[in-house]
C-alpha cells in the first residue's frame, strides 16, 4: 500500500533522511519509532507529498507522489505533529472545509461524511466551538476527524497521542485501532508502551536509518525480559 | 482548478470571523471618503465627478492592502496549517489563486461600499457614470496588483509584520516609478524615451488612464502581467 525506496532527504549539510526503505500493507500498523531528530517527521511529510524528497521514490496505492502528488493525497488521511487546523473556525465549519476539499460537493452527502467524522471521535459536544479555544485534547481529536473523514486506505499520524492524558491516549489508541482493519497505519511515536498496545510491526529509525524492521514480539526477543526502552536505548546509543 | 472554491469560501469568510473585516472595512470607508472630502476638495470642485476620490487610491492602498495581504501566507506558515492545506488534495495554484481571489474579492466588497459617494454625485449633478464605473473597474485591478505582490511577499516569510513592511516598500517603488513628481525629477538628466519608460512600469500612469475613463488594453494588459508574474512567482515560492 505504502511503499518507500531509499528515500533521502538533506537540510543544508545535516542528512535527515539516509536512504530509508520499507513497505506497509493493508492490516499493518506501524510503529516508527525513534529518537527526537532521527528523520520520522521528514520521513512522513515526504510520503505525505508536502516536501520533495532528494532523492528515492515514495508511492502509495502504486501511484509515485512525486509524479501525482494529488491523487496520493487523496488516498492518504494525515495528522501533522500538534495537529494543525484553523483555529478561528469552528470545528463543523472547519470539517465541512476539509469534506469539501475532499470532494464531497453535495451537501447532503458532506453532512454524512462530517457527522460519521463528528461521531467517531466523540466531537459532538464542541461541534459548534472555535477550534482555537479548545482543550488540546479535543484538539487532536478535530486533527483525526479531518484526516479520518474521507475513509481514506493509508493513514499517517505524526505523534497521534502527544500531550494527551491517559484517557485520552486509551481513546485514541482504540480509534486506531478500529480504523486499522484493511487500512495501512504508519503512527509515530516516542512512547514504547503505545508499540505494545497497538502496533503489529516497529519499525526503528536512528540518523535517519532504518535500524529495525521487524514485529514487536521480535523487538522484545532482542533481549528477553529487558524493558522496551532499554533495547530502544541501546540500538539508539550504539548508533549516534 | 475545481478546488479553488472550498479555498476560496475559506479564506473569504475567514475575514469575517474576526474583527478584521470590520476593522479594515471601516477604515477604508473612512480614509478613502475621508481623502477625497478633506484634502481632494470633493465639493470645492465643483465637479459631478470621483476624480477627487480616485486620485488617492494608489497611496491608500500603499498601507491598506498589505495590512491585507500579509496574512495570506505568513499566517499559514506559522500556524502550520500550511502542512494540512498542501497535503489536501489540491495544486498549489489551486491554493494561491483561490487565496487570491477571496482576498481580492474582499478588497472588491470595500470598495462597493463606497457607492453612497457615486450616489451623491449622481444625486448633485449629471455625472458620467462610465467614466466612474471605469474608475472603479481600475481601482479594482490596481488592488488586485498590489495584493499579488503582497501574496507573494507573504509566503517568503512566517512574520506577518515582515509581510507588511516588504508589501509597503515594493509597491511603494512601483507607485514612485509612475508618479509625476519623481518623473519630473528624472527628466533632469534622462531622455524623455527613459522616463516614459520608467513611468509606464509604475501604477499610477496605467491607473489615471482608466479613472478618466479611458479603456485602453494596455492598461488591462499591465495589471493582469503584475497579477500574473506576482502570483507565478507566489507558486514558485510555495513549491520550492
Amino acid at each position: 500500500m505504502i511503499e518507500v525506496k531509499n528515500l533521502v532527504k538533506t537540510y543544508g549539510t545535516k542528512r535527515a533522511v539516509d536512504g530509508v526503505s520499507f513497505t506497509v500493507r493493508p492490516g499493518d500498523i506501524l510503529g516508527f519509532l525513534g529518537p527526537n531528530g532521527a528523520g520520522k517527521s521528514t520521513t512522513m511529510k515526504m510520503i505525505t507529498g508536502y516536501i520533495r524528497p532528494d532523492a528515492g521514490t515514495a508511492t502509495v496505492a502504486g501511484i509515485d507522489v512525486a509524479k501525482d502528488p494529488v491523487a496520493v493525497k487523496a488516498r492518504i488521511g494525515y495528522l501533522p505533529e500538534s495537529a494543525p487546523a484553523y483555529g478561528e473556525m469552528t470545528v463543523l465549519e472547519f470539517l465541512n472545509f476539509i469534506a469539501e476539499v475532499r470532494g464531497y460537493r453535495a451537501p447532503a452527502e458532506r453532512r454524512e461524511r462530517v457527522e460519521r467524522a463528528l461521531a467517531r471521535t466523540h466531537l459532538e459536544p464542541v461541534r459548534r466551538q472555535a477550534i482555537e479555544t479548545l482543550s488540546k485534547g479535543y484538539k487532536q481529536r478535530v486533527g483525526f476527524a479531518q484526516a479520518l473523514l474521507h475513509e481514506p486506505p493509508c493513514l499517517v499520524l505524526d505523534e497521534p497521542t502527544d500531550g494527551l492524558d491517559p484517557n485520552q491516549k486509551n481513546e485514541v489508541r482504540a480509534l486506531i485501532k478500529t480504523m486499522a482493519a484493511d487500512r495501512a497505519v504508519i503512527l509515530s511515536t516516542h512512547i514504547l508502551e503505545e508499540v505494545d498496545a497497538i502496533c503489529n510491526r516497529i519499525i526503528l529509525i536512528s540518523n535517519g536509518r532504518v535500524v529495525v524492521d521487524e514485529t514487536p514480539e521480535a523487538f522484545h526477543a532482542r533481549r528477553p525480559g529487558a524493558r522496551l526502552d532499554t533495547i530502544f536505548r541501546e540500538l539508539t546509543n550504539a548508533d549516534a | 482548478m475545481s478546488q479553488i472554491t472550498p479555498v476560496f469560501k475559506r479564506e473569504f469568510l475567514g475575514y469575517f470571523r474576526s474583527p478584521v473585516a470590520y476593522v479594515f472595512l471601516i477604515v477604508f470607508l473612512v480614509a478613502s471618503v475621508g481623502l477625497a472630502f478633506f484634502v481632494g476638495g470633493f465639493f470645492k470642485a465643483n465637479q459631478a465627478s470621483l476624480q477627487s476620490f480616485f486620485v488617492f487610491h494608489p497611496w491608500l492602498y500603499l498601507f491598506l492592502i498589505p495590512a491585507v495581504g500579509m496574512r495570506l501566507w505568513a499566517e499559514e506558515r506559522r500556524g502550520g496549517t500550511i502542512e494540512l492545506l498542501f497535503t489536501l488534495p489540491l495544486t498549489t495554484l489551486d491554493a494561491v489563486l483561490g487565496k487570491f481571489f477571496a482576498a481580492w474579492a474582499f478588497l472588491g466588497l470595500a470598495l462597493a461600499l463606497t457607492f453612497p459617494l457615486a450616489l451623491t454625485v449622481g444625486w448633485l449633478g449629471e455625472p458620467d457614470w462610465g467614466v466612474i464605473a471605469a474608475g472603479y473597474l481600475g481601482s479594482a485591478l490596481m488592488a488586485g496588483a498590489y495584493l499579488a505582490i503582497c501574496s507573494l511577499l507573504s509566503s517568503l516569510t512566517k512574520n506577518q509584520v515582515i509581510a507588511f513592511v516588504l508589501g509597503v516598500v515594493v509597491n511603494l517603488a512601483l507607485v514612485f516609478l509612475g508618479w509625476s513628481v519623481f518623473n519630473g525629477l528624472l527628466s533632469g538628466f534622462l531622455p524623455v524615451n527613459a522616463v516614459d519608460f520608467i513611468a509606464n512600469l509604475g501604477f499610477i500612469p496605467h491607473f489615471d488612464a482608466l479613472s478618466k475613463g479611458i479603456l485602453d488594453p494596455r492598461d488591462f494588459a499591465y495589471f493582469g502581467s503584475v497579477m500574473a508574474l506576482a502570483l507565478t512567482l507566489n507558486v514558485v515560492a510555495l513549491e520550492r
